[in-house]
């Protein structure tokens, strides 16, 4: 038995009624803890891609990947550790900024490369991506100012390129 | 870092127009039914209404389809159990939207954890009146998603065709399980030009795999090391149709088999070889052999807790052999060393022609053989002689009327249990029974489904009074189709299996399960008590029946319920106070099996 840990979980799916409570139901089912979920779709007709973080044990990432596997919507599954994946997650938060707080705030966001994307007198949203680290730097970093409203995807992630892949609309 | 799997690159996935072969053009209702005739469907159980009215119509017209009305959708979804499981065929039920489809939920329950190939079709409301409480209407796609192998819901009645084949071919194929086609009223309306596909393509379900020939290599060179070793045969021998393989397997090796319930009947009991049964009320000498093994070939089977009690001490010292093909069942209760995925029939197949054909050499088993032939001797099933009948001994004097030949249906508790230890299955899909889901008031109704599919066979519910209660109306089934399913009925007005529980776990406290009035106890001394009165609940329904209390009159009674042409009920009064012995308590090791 091993430690818990986070696992990325890249699922690929055909595009039909039901998928996602399909492999969300399963999650939850067997008793795993999903703790983000994404779906899109993909650049294949009929399919699409769901990324989930789920947190367990090496048996429990085993038994979610077979699991997954089972059902007869998804066409692959894979699962990504540490280093091998980028993975990318979107904050929006709409923040206290007052025209004495907000240039402090507009520097923060610069160190982070976020964009402010709508402004009013009392405050600001702000839009950052990132990694799961960065976007937790960030987030701490503006908590002091009154954070008044939250959005976040979660990871979406993609392997690091190991095999050439085929051109999209290749046959 | 991504996991091997044997799924086609997504490249493969891209749509290409399938050949088919064209239909006349009908009603939405009339293609299911021709898809139905195509998969070779000769019998339905389908109970009406408002969202499934347009398929009975259709079905009415089918001159190659029964239909069978059961008189509840959960008699007529484990009828399609009894024909699935004493087959091997897809078994096909049908309810309207909203209750009868509820109804047929712990059907398609039962199927998934048994691995049974069942078609669940359920008529849904006009998709126009989805979503709005409609009459009627359940989201039966959502209520039954954790318990299909798949489902679907058909949007556009042009996917019909489409959709039955990939259903039955679902169903059965790889680890059978059921699979639901929820259907709107619109779709079974429309009037169209049928394409029945000839060829499918679904990408997220490829041809299982077979075993490698290494892998194979592998497990004979560690049998022929084995000193301790036992083959764990498991429901996968059966939907894989290996029987003969199996047995090929045992005798060439010499390895001892030990049976789950869902693998009944692959080695007959008498077998040399043959540890008959093992797990929570199997035999001890099965349980030891397991348990003192060095090396466990599991073959099919699911590491289930009835079968390994506390993990931890089940096969403590054995290297552990699991054929699945189903890659999800390894490492999931009980680690393995050797996990091999792919189809258990084709592996025991080729393992059988390895060991013929190849200079395999038999590991010498003597000692090990003798030791197990000292238990098998030692404690065999067996109970103390009673100057009342005794569910064990109704078991024993019908096989030996039946001289072992009937396929044998059962309801869930203790009835259960005997019917699996005196009732000695020699042949596969004869003990038909509700295992993993353990389904009360299965037996019944899959004594009428499987009297369906053979109707030259013997078809007998060995049933308890509280399972048998819970679909006696499928009596009327029985009667007015003309099939002729028996019940031998273990009537001990209590709930058996959990009254033993309570008297050797809570001192006896009955918490609800005596059946009649706790305050005048029917019993073989009290036949005033007695109640219900089957006798006459089945006369009512038109089914002959008898009641027997005397010892002296069960063997007649018996001859009486087989000679009988038509359906027929047993009332067998026998005492409560039996448990099924031996047991292995709730999350105690082998070791721990109590004899008494």
């Amino acid at each position: 038995m091993t430690q818990p840990q986070k696992y990325t979980l890249s699922i690929l799916v055909e595009n039909k009624f039901g998928v996602l409570a399909r492999v969300a139901g399963m999650f939850s089912g067997r008793g795993f803890n999903i703790e983000t979920l994404n779906v899109g779709p993909v650049h294949q007709e009929g399919l699409s891609r769901i990324t989930a973080t789920i947190v367990g044990d090496q048996q429990s990432l085993d038994q979610a990947l077979k699991q997954c596997n089972k059902l007869i919507n998804v066409v692959e599954v894979e699962y990504f550790g540490p280093g091998v994946a980028v993975s990318r997650e979107l904050l929006l938060l709409r923040i206290q900024a007052d025209s004495a707080t907000r240039p402090e705030l507009m520097q923060i966001c610069d160190i982070f490369r976020a964009k402010v994307i709508d402004v009013t007198a009392e405050n600001v949203i702000v839009e950052v991506t990132g990694n799961a680290n960065k976007i937790a730097a960030f987030y701490d970093l503006v908590i002091p100012f009154g954070i008044l409203k939250m959005a976040r995807t979660g990871a979406v992630a993609l392997e690091r390129g190991r095999s050439p892949e085929k051109l999209v609309g290749a046959s | 870092m991504s996991t091997p799997t044997a799924q086609p690159s997504p490249e493969a996935v891209l749509p290409f127009p399938p050949p088919y072969e064209e239909g006349s053009p009908k009603k939405g209702a009339e293609v299911v039914v021709e898809a139905l005739e195509r998969e070779g469907v000769d019998t339905i159980f389908a109970y009406p209404g408002g969202a499934s009215m347009e398929l009975h119509q259709a079905l009415v017209k089918s001159g190659k389809i029964r239909t069978i009305l059961p008189r509840h959708e959960q008699g007529g979804g484990f009828m399609a159990h009894g024909y699935a499981r004493a087959t091997g065929k897809p078994g096909v039920c049908m309810a309207t939207s909203g209750p009868g489809a509820t109804n047929l939920i712990t059907c398609i329950a039962d199927a998934y954890m048994d691995s049974i190939p069942l078609v669940a079709i359920t008529g849904q409301v006009y998709q126009t009146l989805i979503g709005k409480s409609a009459f009627q209407e359940t989201d039966v796609l959502g209520m039954s998603m954790p318990v299909v192998k798949h489902s679907y819901m058909v949007l556009e009645a042009e996917d019909l065709p489409r959709v039955l084949r990939e259903a039955f071919h679902i169903a059965q194929t790889g680890r059978p399980g059921p699979v639901v086609v929820d259907i709107p009223k619109d779709v079974q309306q429309k009037v169209f030009t049928p394409r029945f596909p000839l060829e499918l393509n679904i990408p997220g379900y490829p041809e299982p795999p077979k075993a490698s020939d290494d892998d194979l290599k592998t497990v004979l060179g560690l049998l022929e090391q084995a000193q301790r070793p036992v083959l764990y045969t498991g429901g996968g021998i059966i939907s894989s149709e290996a029987t003969d393989a199996l047995r090929r397997l045992a005798e060439a090796t010499g390895v001892p088999v030990a049976s789950t319930l869902m693998g009944l009947g692959a080695m007959d009991p008498d077998h040399p070889l043959s540890l008959y049964w093992f797990g929570m009320h199997g035999t001890v000498a099965g349980n030891w052999a397991v348990c003192e093994s060095d090396l466990l070939v599991c073959l099919g089977a699911r590491f289930d807790d009835r079968i390994t009690g506390k993990v931890e001490k089940f096969a403590p010292e054995a290297k552990i052999v699991h054929f699945d093909l189903d890659r999800s069942e390894h490492q999931k209760n009980k680690p393995a060393h050797y996990p091999i995925f792919g189809e258990v029939g084709d592996a025991l197949r080729r393992m059988a022609d390895l060991v013929e054909k190849t200079d395999f050499r038999a590991p010498d088993l003597t000692a090990w053989r003798a030791k197990l032939d000292q238990w098998k001797e030692e404690y065999p099933f067996t109970y103390k002689e009673s100057p009342h009948i005794l569910g064990q001994e109704a078991i024993e004097v019908l096989y030996e009327e039946t001289g072992g030949e009937a396929i044998i249906t059962t309801g869930v508790g203790q009835h259960q249990m005997w019917a699996a230890q005196y009732y000695r299955f020699k042949e596969p899909r004869t003990y038909l029974s509700s295992l993993g889901l353990g389904t009360m008031g299965f037996g019944y109704p899959a004594a009428v489904g499987a009297k369906v599919a053979c109707p030259d066979r013997e078809v007998i519910d060995i049933d308890g009074d509280g399972s048998f209660l819970m679909n006696v109306q499928e009596l009327a089934t029985a009667k007015v189709e003309g099939i002729h399913a028996k019940c031998l009925l273990l009537n001990n007005q209590h709930l058996g299996m959990v009254v033993q529980w309570e008297d050797r776990f809570y001192e006896g406290c009955r918490g609800q399960t005596i059946l009649g009035d706790p305050d005048n106890i029917g019993s073989p001394d009290n036949i005033d008590g007695l109640y219900p009165d089957f006798v006459a609940m089945a006369q009512g329904f038109g089914v002959k029946a008898r009641r027997v209390i005397r010892k002296e009159e069960l063997r007649e009674a018996i001859r009486e319920m087989l000679d009988h042409d038509g359906p027929y009920l047993l009332d067998v009064i026998v005492p409560y106070s039996e448990h099924v012995l031996p047991m292995i308590p709730q999350g105690k090791s082998a070791k721990e099996i109590l004899t008494e």
